[in-house]
């Protein structure tokens, strides 16, 4: 056998692995995506089929009885996460704008520090800490609970997207607005937040689905309850509690409910990032 | 007079403490800018401060198992609500296994797919591919749990497990009978669900890998593979295991959809497939039925060792990320 051959044969090898191995990379990205078609196709094959206006209107039924709806749930669902986003959304925009805004300062890195770190906590470790903070001292579950835990889930990913936003706006348009006599604060909010606007929206629409399908922090603080929301002290009914309470039931209307909650959970996720997608356009931070 | 040698160092002296440099302060001058400072440092630290006040409420809550059982609680595996014996030992062995087999299976996994993203497809393959791996992270636990309880586990009980069992059954981890419900299909779920995250990382990181490099490796004649192999993986495995922290975060805190698949059971058991509970799924099952104030205290020191390791981990990976986006250059 020549050098030249020798060659050829080692060619020939390098050849197969590195298709071989470029093919694998492939495939793996297919088998990541596949869970999502599958969830997906499910979720909207069985979901649809319990899809009628009374799945918004009317209360569940007692077992055995057909029809009914998550009526309750869905208006629960609202109502927490309407009180979570009122005390969250300010907190993690204020946030967001002082981590862009004022990053020299000192305490601007505690701030970050805290905001990574309370991403990363746990959203049933909140549940506990409302239940602690509100449940024990009113000696009740009630929906102020469940919100104050989601509320909480809230500020770090409002926060986060607030400050990526801001920091795509150039330093030379504050600078403009300084040069022009403007004081900072009007600077910072009626041209950086006003012009960036849009992207903070989306921010907090992420942000706002995201809460709105967490169940954990719920379970022990809102707690579930078979009828309409009764006031914000009371224990309240949410679609995810909901869901996950007819998913390990045995009744075929119960988890026929569960598919249909998850396929409006989904639609409400789904629609939140596409619409980001749609605004921020390319330049995602 | 005195002598050249003092006076020299006179001299020398002297520049040193006159023209004190210009102390340049961040503070604003004007009354509305101070305000505005104010607010939003105030309400920033809302943030720092309910960080704080977890692990104070929480310690609170817990702290009369605390006293009652100590640190023995963590290596004790009998947990009776009735006769009030607490021990987090079974919990803490299922978080671990199941996150872990989780990480064996979703590390690869993630690393394939943020070099394929990176490396390989055309930019409208990419956007597609990287946008439909974010939307998995999207999906809220609940609902893997119940597509788990009506897809995953079936599918396991009646092909997987008894396939594995059939053919390596002789092994510890795959004695037993298929439930379908088990430790194998919630690290499955899980692996599922850290998948995101670990790429999203992994992306950044060969993203920071220097064109050059792969430019040298194509020159000195390396296939496509060789030049991924030596000049995008081989200098970025501090940053994939950064990634790999930063995905065990996340799976040790997962709850939902472990509760829904794991099968809650308080036992220790080799087989992965038979059921078990983990720190955050025996929370979920338990704290809103827990009878009395021991059981919800011990419910909470185990929430407490949660939020404890869950901050370590996310502090260890956040580190290591962060010494790589400064020393691995612009992308």
């Amino acid at each position: 056998m020549t050098t030249q051959d020798l060659y050829a044969k080692l060619d020939f090898r390098r050849t197969v692995v590195n298709r071989l191995m470029l093919g694998l990379l492939g495939l793996a990205s297919l088998v990541a995506i596949l869970p999502l078609l599958f969830v997906l196709y499910y979720v909207i094959h069985r979901g649809l089929a319990g899809l009628h206006l009374s799945f918004f209107t009317a209360l569940p039924k007692p077992v055995g009885e057909a029809g009914g709806g998550l009526g309750n749930a869905v208006l629960g669902t609202l109502i927490l996460v309407t009180m979570g986003s009122a005390v969250g959304v300010p907190i993690g925009i204020a946030s967001g704008v002082f981590l862009s805004e004022f990053k020299r300062s000192r305490f601007a890195n505690t701030v970050r520090s805290s905001v990574e770190l309370l991403a990363g906590v746990p959203s049933i470790i909140l549940g506990i800490f409302a239940y602690a903070l509100l449940v024990v001292p009113m000696h009740g579950f009630s929906a102020l609970a469940g919100a104050l835990a989601l509320a909480i889930i809230l500020i770090p990913t409002v926060a986060k997207t607030t400050e990526e936003v801001l920091k795509l706006v150039p330093d030379h348009i504050r600078e403009a607005g300084l040069a022009l006599g403007l004081p900072r604060w009007k600077v910072v909010l009626r041209i950086v937040v006003y012009g960036s606007r849009s992207g903070i929206l989306t921010g907090v629409m992420l942000g706002v689905a995201r809460i709105s399908g967490e169940s954990a922090p719920l379970l022990f603080t809102a707690l579930n309850s078979q009828y309409w929301p009764r006031g914000i002290f009371s224990p309240i009914s949410s679609l995810p509690v909901q869901i996950y309470t007819y998913a390990i039931s045995p009744f075929d209307d119960w988890t026929q409910l569960a598919w249909t909650g998850s396929m409006v959970l989904v639609a409400v996720v789904l629609i939140a990032n596409l619409s980001m997608r749609a605004i921020l356009g390319g330049k995602k931070a | 007079m005195l002598a050249p040698y003092t006076m020299g160092i006179r001299s020398e002296s002297i520049p040193l403490t006159a023209a004190p440099a210009p102390k340049l302060s961040t503070r604003p001058i004007n009354a509305g800018d101070r305000l505005f400072r104010r607010v939003l440092m105030g309400l920033s630290a809302v943030v720092v401060a309910i960080l704080g006040l977890i692990a104070v409420y929480l310690t609170k809550l817990a702290w009369p198992a605390i006293q009652a059982f100590g640190i023995t609680f963590f290596t004790r595996t009998e947990w009776d609500p009735v006769k009030e014996h607490f021990g987090a030992g079974a919990f803490i062995f299922g978080t671990l296994v199941s996150s872990f087999l989780a990480l064996a299976m979703a590390i690869p996994l993630s690393i394939a797919v943020a070099l394929f993203l990176t490396e390989l497809a055309p930019k409208r393959v990419a956007a597609l591919v990287g946008f439909m791996v974010e939307m998995l992270a999207a999906i809220p636990s609940v609902v893997y749990g119940l597509w788990g309880i009506f897809f995953l586990a079936p599918l396991l009980r009646t092909y997987v497990e008894p396939f594995l069992g059939g053919h390596f059954g002789w092994f510890f981890l795959f004695e037993g009978a298929p439930y379908g419900i088990g430790m194998l299909a919630a690290a499955l779920i899980l692996s599922i669900m850290v998948t995101p995250t670990i790429t999203a990382i992994c992306r950044e990181v060969f993203r920071a890998v220097p064109e050059t490099q792969r430019e040298a490796a194509l020159g000195l004649g390396a296939t496509k593979w060789e030049m991924i192999r030596l000049a995008v993986v081989k200098s970025s495995w501090s940053g994939v295991f950064g990634a790999g922290i930063l995905g065990l975060g996340r799976a040790l805190g997962e709850t939902m959809a472990v509760t829904m698949l794991i099968g809650n059971r308080n036992e220790i058991s080799a087989s992965l497939f038979a059921p078990g509970q983990t720190m955050a799924s025996v929370i979920a099952n338990e704290y809103a039925e827990a009878g009395s104030n021991m059981h919800v205290a011990a419910l909470a020191y185990v929430g407490l060792a949660l939020f404890l390791v869950s901050f370590a981990v996310n502090l260890v990976a956040r580190r290591i990320v962060k010494r790589l986006q400064f020393s691995g250059g612009a992308k």
